[in-house]
């Protein structure tokens, strides 16, 4: 394999494990508090809101678009890193 | 001011707007036409695909479907967010480094082949005119309530300022008219329900209204008394579902898998200059999309409120005028059982003397809390932005998959830039009269088929995509047979569970629900289809030959940011 050849997985390896790390909280916090655990949360009350149906209706929401900003973040430092910011 | 002269005012105004900016933004060129020439800015184009994703049914029918499912429109909450998490991280930078005009030019040139581009105009065109036919007649309903011309005048209407910016300005105008119409669109959700929100719990911001007291004194929770209300009159509990667990789930997956995969969404995001401005504007859609989607769940919830107390056990005599006027479009109607002159709204559904459509519950929730003219007029033009914008998306993608993908790419690869343009316009011109056909005259199946559109994207699109980036041997038999056999299985489900063409018709339906394979809906079987797609493809290219080293070359190429030149057709 080439250097730049090396350099591209190593920076795609990289990628992957962000994405891996980012899709499992997508998957807790929608799958997971909002529905498969639903009722064990709803046990938990917050304010006016049941915690898992918050999490359902509101609270998912809110960390998704968290969890895209977080992703352009680390994505532009990895871009950075590697030089592939031009 | 009445309310029908603060609409005309109101509608007139945005329209004029929209058609400006029309004439401001003409395309001169394919690329201006398909991609805006491509150098849309990150927050531009984040509102644009927001107005774009927002349609009549987000803006009228959710908050309405949520108040009468409860926990159980959460589906469509978490469903059409959460497919941008997917979008922005599996789909959007890649599909921008590869920079072309439309999804069918990336499936036809990653898997080399005219059929896997052909295979993917057909679904394209399927999900969008299912998906165009239902904003029409979105519009229709707005125009014959508020404005009071018949329906068919409204989508006539409609349809003339569509055909207007679309043709004229392609995707340039499209997006800039998208970035007036967010802003109509969102400020008209969110004015009457922050008014609400104070009027109910003396909380300004919805979302936390939700979650707070009643300023009635009672001193109960506004979600408490909702689920006291609804138990009382034997409807299930607001917070609780009534679907199974595992229907949620597949459900969601569908709607989540199904949103990254819609053609007219993803087209968006080859309209910016590099691939970093892809990713951020993913962010940005989703913050300016959570906005209204956090909003709608307490609109919902403000609005059955108000309606229990408004309607039940009271005097049909008593009822105000927007109950009146509301009967006058069938939308709502009431047939006095019992012969004792009050209205029972009850969960029994024998006793039951009132029926509401879902639609209404978002155009009619200012006039059930007083609130002023101006902003009942308001809703209106909201809602005719989002469905206006939605159309345009759509009728965008159709008339580029039939100009570019199959007059340019498959019949007439030598047609010079200046004619493909006016075929683009021709195709936009027809769509839209086809589409508008369709809101005149909407087939039975209509409204049931736009929420399989997205099982429909789910089942063919997404695999494709996803596998044609991260699996970099993927080839074009497994790809091909993953699709069409993912959208069969999808087509077969739902002609079975959804229209009982295999046993009998629509009547049959409801007692078809015991067979559902696993206890799954239609609605959400794009999962399971989605993951056959997925196993198909998957095995049929173990079979059969790698993909050439080129095509491995351009997936290894996408997978690096930089270099991202402007998208191109050629």
């Amino acid at each position: 394999m080439s250097k730049k050849q090396q350099k591209a997985s190593a920076y795609w390896k990289e990628n992957v494990k962000y994405l891996f790390i980012l899709l499992s909280i997508w998957f807790l916090v929608s799958y997971g508090a909002g529905i498969l655990f639903k009722d064990v949360l709803d046990n938990i009350q917050i304010g006016g809101f049941k915690l898992g149906f918050w999490f359902a209706q509101q609270g998912s929401i809110y960390i998704f678009v968290i969890l895209i900003f977080v992703y352009v973040r680390l994505m532009n430092k990895l871009d950075k890193k590697y030089g592939y910011d031009t | 001011m009445s309310v029908q002269v603060w609409t005309y005012v109101l509608v007139g105004i945005t329209f004029a707007l929209y058609i400006g900016i029309a004439i401001w933004s003409r395309a001169g060129s394919t690329k201006d036409f398909y991609v805006a020439g491509g150098g849309v800015s990150p927050l531009a184009n984040g509102m644009a695909t927001a107005a774009d994703w927002m349609s009549a049914a987000s803006f009228i029918s959710m908050a309405g479907i949520i108040a009468f499912a409860g926990y159980d429109g959460s589906v469509y909450l978490m469903g059409w967010t959460g497919g941008y998490v997917l979008l922005a991280l599996l789909l959007a930078p890649y599909l921008r480094k590869f920079g072309k005009f439309t999804v069918p030019d990336f499936i036809g040139d990653r898997y080399y082949s005219k059929t896997a581009r052909i295979v993917a105009v057909i679904c394209a065109l399927i999900v969008s005119f299912t998906y165009v036919a239902g904003q029409m007649r979105g519009v229709g309903v707005v125009f014959s309530r508020f404005l009071e011309v018949d329906i068919n005048t409204g989508v006539v209407i409609g349809m003339v300022i569509v055909l207007f910016y679309a043709v004229l300005g392609g995707m340039k105008g499209i997006t800039y008219t998208q970035v007036a119409q967010y802003c109509v669109l969102i400020f008209a959700f969110m004015v009457p329900a922050i008014f609400i929100s104070i009027q109910m719990t003396g909380n300004p911001i919805p979302q936390l209204g939700m979650g707070s007291k009643l300023n009635d004194g009672s001193g109960l929770y506004l979600l408490e008394k909702l689920n006291g209300l609804s138990t009382e009159l034997g409807f299930a509990e607001y917070t609780e579902g009534k679907k199974s667990v595992m229907d949620v789930f597949m459900i969601t997956l569908a709607l989540m898998v199904g949103t990254a995969g819609l053609p007219h969404v993803i087209v968006r995001f080859f309209t910016v200059k590099r691939v970093k401005d892809a990713r951020k504007s993913a962010g940005l859609a989703l913050l300016l999309i959570a906005i209204l989607y956090t909003t709608a769940p307490a609109v919902s919830v403000f609005a059955k409120t108000n309606l229990i107390n408004t309607v039940n056990e009271e005097e049909y005599t008593n009822m105000p005028v927007w109950f009146k006027n509301w009967e006058r479009t069938g939308l709502l109607t009431f047939n006095d059982k019992n012969q004792d002159g009050k209205i029972q709204y009850v969960a029994d559904k024998k006793a039951n003397e009132l029926v509401i459509d879902n639609d209404i519950m978002v155009l009619a929730n200012p006039e059930i809390a007083n609130l002023p003219a101006w902003v009942i007029a308001l809703v209106a033009a909201g809602g005719l932005a989002a469905a206006l914008s939605t159309a345009a998306g759509l009728l965008l993608v159709i008339s580029s998959s039939v100009s570019h993908d199959l007059i340019k790419k498959v019949f007439v690869p030598n047609i010079s830039d200046k004619s493909e343009l006016w075929a683009a316009r021709g195709a936009a011109t027809v769509a839209v009269v086809i589409a508008g056909y369709f809101g005149i005259n909407p087939p039975g199946f209509v409204a049931a088929v736009v929420a399989l559109a997205f099982g429909l994207a789910a089942a063919s699109f997404f695999p494709a995509i996803v596998l044609g980036i991260f699996y970099k041997k993927m080839n074009k038999e497994g790809a091909i047979a993953g699709m069409v056999v993912g959208i069969s299985l999808m087509l077969f489900y739902m002609l079975k569970f959804k229209f009982g063409i295999f046993d009998g018709g629509k009547a049959a339906v409801p007692s078809l629900e015991k067979d559902w394979w696993f206890g799954i809906s239609p609605e959400g079987f794009g999962s399971v289809a989605m993951m056959v797609n997925f196993i198909v493809s998957i095995v049929i290219n173990k079979f059969t030959p790698e993909p050439p080293q080129d095509v491995q070359e351009i997936v290894e190429d996408i997978r690096i940011p930089s270099g991202a030149g402007e998208a191109s057709g050629h």
